[in-house]
């Protein structure tokens, strides 16, 4: 009989640290794993649950008095489309899953009763995704900015599930640096219910009395790393640009209670920034400077050699020749950097006529879109004729129009 | 030839090198030659009263090694060939054992009782050899004391060689009739006594019928507290044994011999001779850990597993208990701490009090406190050491409100003793209590912090301090500090120990550059709590952090220089590589894991990338792992930026798949390349024909540890999930090994507890590999290629249902596979869905389960199926 060997372990850690590191790392691999997987099948769990309401039309109604924009929802067909992808591609699909307010060149009707207004804080916009125990925000080029435990629903792995097993929830928020906190500015899902199809007013309602109930505007705790704060959303213009806010302000943003939360770019969202509720009025480079007064815009090549905007459907801009193209070793899809020359813009009926545009050179690899017409053009106008607050204070003191929404 | 081995065995023996080496070697050519034989040879040498007792007993030992090795296809190797040997050289080897279990020669007679139980081992799981056991049987009766005493013992290494279940019932009554007598007093040939009493410690595990009988259970436990009072010391300690070993066994079946056996334990520790009072100690650490075992059962989740019901045995016997275990702790021995291998009754009663805290929890406290208060202050150090001691090892176990006010008090006490007290034994002592604290009392989860903003500073400068003195007490104190920062996990976006950042790191490298940090472990503890400390510090030392890239780097770089080193700098150079590799690792996981530092961290990935290579280049099994296990880390954290150095790092991965000796190094490796699938994607696929190659291999050896078979069938649904419809190719080889796997996993019956385990996590491997193929295949114009398999998969997922002992990981995957398989094959999988029993009792259950993670995974595939059969 081999003598048995009693000895227990003496003044010593009972795990070795390589252990820990091995079991650290193969929890991180299967929970890698399990979210490749996951990916993959939430991606199809979102086909089915827009399909399951493709029959509700009521979006077209709300949309009516901007036509352009009620055409074909391009949503399904991009889901569709995400479904298929991975990586570096449900990456960019993500991305373009922000509504992304364009800029006010003109001041839309009913601004005081259509419109709510509200300081944007300065920082950087992106998606909170909280499922499955887990809360990652992702910044408009897809990337992931933060992963960390939250009280929203699912947000954290806690001992007691805070919210139906299988659902999540998607906030549009800006995450600012200063106090380290999350403004909400808008709400997508919540607890597995999707408010892509509500009017903003509703979904405004419902976010503020959601982070309230689950704790999630609280202070940050052991689940809960980071705050979440909703931005006051109807105390009216005046407010907005002058009161004091808990965070640093980047302009205003305009939001049409009627409309639906729309990924891409929207007329029913806009921005709007001057040099006093601003510090980024005139377009800013990677350092925070403005380079320079004569304004730069990236646009993306085009097959045929036009230069376009992100919008949907693109506004043509210039052209490049082809034998350029080649000469630079461009390609279609390419974003490219141009200045505007002296010879400006030039409209014709509210309508660009022509741009006068010189090639810089081509943007990094890390840009993910083309600048949008609205931005070209406000970013023209600071420097030429701007819409000051005082225009914006005469819209929103005017009495309603007759336009009857039926939203 | 007979003359010759007697020879040979002796010249192995030989103190002349060469002269062993050629019988070496002769002897290795002769079993390879003419293995029948050879072995004949050593049984008649074993027999042979007439030879030597030095050859015989090596002729024994080496019949012995060609029975049954340590690896397991080794072992297989040698059982299939034992069973193919002729039937007479067979017979005839064994009658040659079985006499010299009669010979005069004790080695000899001891020898052969070894070889015995080995061959049962095969056999008797055969069913051959059948006559064995009735005649030892036999044997005890008529002969003489020594053949007596033999006979025992070859039924004692029976019953460890052979499973309970190839024994009949009546031999084991049998054999525990001869064992108990063989025990009594009444024996009066001690030699007999003794190899009876060992006997049965083996014996024990083939008693359970035996125990669960009043009457022989009361006579068992009778003579084994009488053995435990024996005149002979080798007696007692073997009678202890056996009680540490029923106390683990046979614990529900203990309270009507608790009186005694307190009594007998109680006097053994105070009184009995050091060898006998460790067992008595180790007596209550075994029922401590039954105790903590049913009571952790009971607190937690599965009251209906446990059908054990707690006793409650430490509990009465507390009052008396606690103060013998204290008055061991006054016995500790000069240097015991710088002794690696040291193991006394100090430290037996110190880690028995530890066990009974956990045991009891607050109950303890009152019982140790004025210990402690009467011993700490005292001239002599072995009583300031026990009173350290008893207070570090109750640490465990009472609640943080009742140990909270008495830690307030002593935490400066412990701060001054560990700079001041003038013996190294109090200062080791202290600084490991200091850990306990730490370890168990301070950390987001307490509600009244120990460590406040005031005493923080102190507490760092007197470790830190501490860390310069002897080398046990310099690592105690990288330990207590690992402690302190593991506390500071969870702390949120700023640490208490931000402002010590610096220093602390510096203070860690400067312990790794002591010319004595080879002692104690030291060098070991201070990356270990670097390393900790790295993994719990905030964003606001990220910049930290970075810089300690270079430092390390650098370090690593310079154990890459030495050149020719002996073999014994060699080893130490693999350990130093292996320290850093893995400070390295948990670097990279820290600055990886969130994008503002992962950039900052970016410019240095090609040097380390270099480095890991150079590592590699060196060969040392710990350090591969840890390289390895940094590479995972690196290749997350770069994403598809990894593609650049796969044409360099390709040769290792496959290295580490082949690694069959070191399993955990080839374990390693399957896991990083499921890291470069997730990081790489498509771009993974031009090694992919390689990487699945020496998976298929893997999976077919038997040579290869099991526990790596699990995840090698989740890697390869990685692989499919990264390479999407291209994993095509691979289908017609994966898929029958999957399928097979999926056969032999289906059913557990008559499996115990590990089995079960094992099963359950070879089938989440399986399912892990069939979900990711299936992803990988959807909305491809290719899944016509995976409709032949779904029936199986089908099948597969519902006798694992009717198996009804999946856990709650398989559940969630299994349910998963349903969902992927009515996602990606849609209608053309939908009417054999919907006749699978998986797609309704099974999704039912899912779908009522508690366990968050399986309904979410089960509403969702409730949905792809609706969608399946709608379509």
């Amino acid at each position: 009989m081999a003598p048995p060997d009693f000895r227990r372990p003496f003044k010593r850690a009972a795990v070795s640290d390589q252990q820990r590191r091995r079991e650290l790392t193969l929890q991180r691999q299967a929970q890698s794993r399990h979210d490749a997987q996951q990916r993959v099948r939430n991606l199809a769990s979102t086909i089915i649950s827009l399909q399951s309401q493709e029959p509700d039309d009521a979006a077209d109604v709300v949309l009516e008095p901007y036509p352009e924009e009620s055409e074909a929802p391009p949503k399904e067909l991009d889901i569709r489309r995400a479904s298929r992808m991975r990586g570096e591609q449900v990456r960019n699909w993500f991305a373009r899953q922000l509504m992304l307010p364009e800029w006010m060149i003109d001041i839309p009707d009913n601004l005081s009763q259509d419109w709510y207004v509200f300081a944007r804080p300065a920082g950087k916009r992106c998606f909170v995704v909280a499922s499955n125990g887990t809360t990652v925000s992702r910044q408009r080029n897809g990337s992931i900015l933060h992963c960390f435990p939250s009280a929203l629903p699912n947000g954290a792995k806690t001992r007691e599930p805070s919210g139906p097993a299988h659902s999540y929830s998607i906030l549009d928020c800006i995450f600012h640096e200063g106090d380290q906190t999350y403004y909400v500015i808008d709400m997508v899902c919540w607890g597995g219910c999707s408010y892509y199809d509500c009017p903003a007013d509703f979904r405004f309602y419902w976010l503020n009395s959601k982070l309230e109930e689950t704790g999630a505007s609280g202070p940050p705790s052991y689940y809960h790393k980071y705050r979440f704060s909703a931005v006051t959303h109807e105390k009216g213009l005046p407010a907005a640009y002058t009161d004091a806010t808990p965070y640093v302000k980047d302009g205003l943003l305009f939001y049409n209670k009627h409309a639906h939360y729309q990924s891409g770019n929207t007329p029913l969202a806009l921005v709007w920034k001057d040099a006093k509720c601003s510090q980024y009025v005139l377009d800013t480079d990677s350092t925070g400077e403005v380079p320079d007064q004569q304004q730069k815009v990236v646009l993306e090549l085009q097959e045929d050699g036009n230069l376009i905007t992100s919008d949907d459907p693109p506004i043509i801009f210039g052209r490049l020749n082809s034998e350029f193209i080649q000469q630079l070793g461009l390609h279609s899809g390419n974003f490219v950097r141009c200045a505007i020359n002296d010879g400006g813009l030039s409209f014709v009926e509210g309508k660009l006529e022509k741009a006068d545009l010189k090639y810089i050179g081509k943007c990094s690899r890390g840009r993910a879109f083309a600048d949008s017409y609205s931005k070209v053009v406000f970013q023209y106008m600071a420097r030429h004729s701007p819409l000051t607050y005082d225009d914006l204070l005469v819209a929103a003191n005017k009495p309603p129009s007759d336009v009857e929404m039926a939203g | 030839m007979a003359m010759e081995v007697t020879q040979l065995l002796l010249n192995a023996q030989s103190i002349d090198g060469s002269v062993r080496k050629q019988a070496e070697d002769s002897l290795k050519q002769f079993q390879e030659h003419n293995l029948p034989a050879f072995l004949f040879s050593l049984s008649g040498e074993l027999a042979n009263e007439d030879k030597p007792a030095d050859s015989r007993k090596l002729a024994g030992l080496i019949l012995k090694n060609a029975l049954d090795a340590k690896e397991q296809h080794r072992k297989f190797e040698l059982v299939q060939r034992w069973l193919m040997l002729d039937a007479t050289v067979k017979s005839q080897i064994k009658a040659g054992l079985l006499k010299t279990l009669s010979s005069p020669v004790p080695d000899a007679r001891s020898t052969a009782a070894q070889v015995i139980a080995k061959v049962a081992g095969i056999e008797l799981p055969q069913k051959q050899w059948s006559e064995l056991i009735g005649s030892l049987l036999s044997n005890v009766h008529q002969l003489p004391p020594h053949v007596k005493q033999s006979t025992l013992e070859t039924l004692g290494y029976l019953c460890e060689e052979v499973s309970p279940d190839a024994v009949e019932q009546d031999h084991v009554n049998k054999i525990l009739t001869v064992v108990v007598q063989g025990m009594s007093s009444s024996e009066g040939n001690n030699d007999v006594r003794l190899a009876a009493i060992r006997a049965l410690y083996n014996a024990l595990g083939f008693a359970q019928a035996n125990f669960s009988n009043d009457m022989e259970r009361d006579y068992i436990m009778r003579v084994v507290c009488e053995a435990a009072l024996s005149k002979e010391e080798k007696n007692r300690q073997a009678a202890f044994e056996c009680l540490v070993s029923i106390a683990s066994m046979y614990y529900e079946k203990l309270t009507p011999y608790m009186n005694d056996i307190f009594t007998i334990t109680a006097k053994a520790v105070r009184e009995d001779v050091e060898s006998v009072a460790l067992q008595a100690i180790e007596f209550w650490s075994s029922i401590c850990d039954e105790e903590i075992d049913i009571l952790e059962e009971y607190g937690g989740d599965f009251t209906g597993d446990s059908d054990v019901q707690c006793s409650y045995f430490v509990k009465q016997a507390l009052n008396v208990l606690v103060p013998i275990l204290l008055e061991t702790l006054l016995k500790q021995e000069e240097d015991q701490d710088q002794d690696e291998g040291a193991w006394n009754i100090a430290m037996a009663g110190g880690t028995c009090l530890g066990l009974v805290a956990r045991a009891v929890g607050d109950d303890i406290v009152p019982l140790v406190m004025p210990f402690i208060e009467e011993n700490i202050t005292k001239p002599d150090w072995r009583q300031r050491e026990a009173a350290t001691y008893a207070f570090g090892s109750i640490l465990e176990g009472p609640s943080p409100d009742k140990l909270t006010p008495i830690v307030n008090v002593a935490l400066n006490f412990m701060l001054s003793a560990l700079t001041k007290d003038p013996n190294t034994h109090v200062k080791d002592t202290t600084a490991w209590t200091l850990g306990r604290i730490f370890e168990f009392l301070h950390g987001s989860t307490m509600d009244a912090p120990i460590i406040t903003p005031e005493n923080c500073q102190q507490i760092v400068t007197v470790l830190l301090q501490s860390m310069t003195d002897v080398p046990n007490v310099a690592g105690k104190a990288c330990g207590a500090l690992y402690f302190l920062a593991q506390g500071y996990e969870d702390v949120g976006p700023s640490s208490p120990l931000t402002p010590y950042f610096q220093e602390i790191v510096q203070a860690l490298l400067t312990v790794t550059h002591r010319e004595d940090a080879g002692e104690c472990r030291l060098r070991t503890a201070a990356y270990e709590t670097l390393n900790e400390v790295v993994r719990c510090s905030t964003d606001e030392t990220a910049t930290l952090v970075l810089q300690l890239v270079p430092v390390i780097m650098l370090e690593l770089h310079n154990t890459l220089e030495g050149q020719k080193l002996s073999s014994d700098e060699r080893e130490k150079q693999g350990e130093l590589q292996g320290l850093l590799c893995g400070c390295l690792q948990v670097i990279i996981q820290k600055l990886g894991a969130s994008e503002q530092t992962k950039y900052g961290f970016m410019q240095f990935a090609d040097q380390i990338m270099g480095l890991f290579l150079r590592v590699f280049a060196c060969k040392s099994a710990t350090v591969h792992e840890e390289a390895m296990l940094a590479i995972g880390s690196l290749a997350y954290a770069c994403g598809p930026e990894f593609a650049k150095y796969m044409p360099e790092f390709y040769k290792y991965l496959e290295m580490g798949l082949q690694n069959f000796e070191e399993y955990q190094v080839c374990s390693v490796t399957v896991g990083v390349v499921g890291d470069i699938c997730r990081a790489l994607e498509n771009k993974v696929l031009p090694y992919c024909d390689g990487i699945m190659t020496q998976l298929l291999k893997d999976l077919s050896s038997n040579q290869l540890h099991r526990s790596v078979k699990p995840p090698i069938f989740s890697c390869l649904g990685d692989i499919a999930l990264a390479t999407g419809q291209d994993f095509e190719k691979y289908l017609m080889y994966a898929m029958p090994m999957l399928q097979s796997a999926a056969e032999l996993s289906a059913h557990t019956a008559g499996a115990d507890d590990e089995m079960i385990d094992y099963t359950n996590s070879l089938r989440n491997g399986i399912l892990e590999a069939y979900s990711g193929i299936l992803q990988g295949f959807k909305n491809s114009t290719k899944i016509q290629l995976l409709i032949p398999y779904a029936p199986h998969i089908l099948q597969f997922l519902d006798s694992i249902y009717m198996e009804k002992d999946m856990d709650d990981l398989v559940m969630r995957t299994a349910i998963g596979v349903l969902g992927d398989l009515a996602d990606t094959l849609g209608s053309n999988a939908g009417t054999m869905i919907q006749n699978s029993l998986s797609s309704r009792d099974f999704l039912n259950e899912c779908l009522s389960s508690e366990d968050g993670s399986i309904k979410e995974s089960a509403e969702w595939t409730k949905l792809a199926i609706t969608r399946a059969i709608s379509a």
